[in-house]
């Protein structure tokens, strides 16, 4: 199955997730105890957004801790930035057209 | 001068909307019509270094614009827009989806709802439009469209950054 970043985001619990752990690193115990849900489920969550690069792990002695990317978030605004160039571009492209017919009335 | 001229782009990545607002240097009217009559649309909608071709266009309520994207090399990519609310020259809604020269809509590929809002802001003419998909993985794919079809060069960048989001 494919993983990237943009599944790891279209998950709310994930996106919750995420924003728990940009403040700081959670064990998942820690971070299940926010959640109406299942450790397993959070779990689940977890190794998807693992896989998708989105979060890594530390070991502090016997527990495990999770931590964002913030990298990795950061390409997702880069990703976007792509997109409103284009649209950028469109609109340059009616600017010179409103532009020609205004000079021609 | 075209800096000064106001421009958002918002993404919501829990709505999976974009919300992108542009002011324009023309009235309203004169806005209104380079949306919605295809003579004009074909010189603005793709771009570069893509051109737009109509293919035909019946802009009405239930009615639609059937267009493509050609690159430079001939290579035609199809639209079919479905209009669904008109309210000259204030806003309209519309479906835009992916499809073929005969005009059949492709169902594998995204489409997205649009609302196009038009308002005066002093001379010159405010265009907000949301665009809404299902996901926001619709939208990547409408991005990896775009760049397959070279959509424009800025994108040459994107093919980096997705094989690294993709490792």
């Amino acid at each position: 199955m494919r993983r990237d970043i943009f599944q790891a985001i279209a998950d709310p619990t994930r996106r919750a997730i995420i924003t728990l752990i940009a403040i700081h690193a959670m064990t998942p115990n820690a971070i299940a105890e926010h959640f109406d849900t299942t450790r397993q489920a959070i779990s689940k969550h977890l190794r998807v957004l693992t896989e998708c690069e989105l979060v890594k792990q530390q070991h502090q002695g016997r527990e495990i801790y999770y931590m964002l990317e913030i990298d990795k978030m950061r390409e997702i605004d880069k990703w976007l930035e792509q997109f409103r160039r284009i649209w950028e571009t469109r609109f340059q492209q009616l600017d010179d057209l409103l532009s020609t017919i205004k000079y021609k009335k | 001068m075209k800096n000064n001229l106001h421009f958002d782009f918002i993404a919501d990545k829990e709505k999976n909307t974009l919300t992108i607002r542009r002011e324009f240097l023309a009235g309203r009217q004169l806005v209104w019509d380079c949306y919605t009559k295809s003579e004009l649309l074909d010189r603005w909608f793709a771009p570069k270094p893509l051109t737009t071709k109509t293919k035909s266009m019946d802009f009405r309520e239930g009615g639609h614009w059937h267009y493509a994207m050609v690159e430079p090399n001939g290579t035609e990519y199809w639209g079919y827009t479905e209009y669904q609310k008109i309210k000259p020259i204030d806003y309209y809604t519309a479906l835009d989806a992916f499809s073929n020269a005969e005009g059949e809509i492709n169902k594998d590929l995204p489409s997205a709802e649009w609302l196009v809002t038009f308002t005066d802001k002093g001379e010159n003419a405010l265009v907000e439009t949301i665009v809404t998909y299902k996901s926001l993985s619709d939208l990547e794919a409408v991005i990896q469209m775009g760049m397959e079809q070279g959509m424009t060069a800025t994108l040459e960048k994107l093919d980096e950054l997705l094989l690294i989001l993709k490792k």
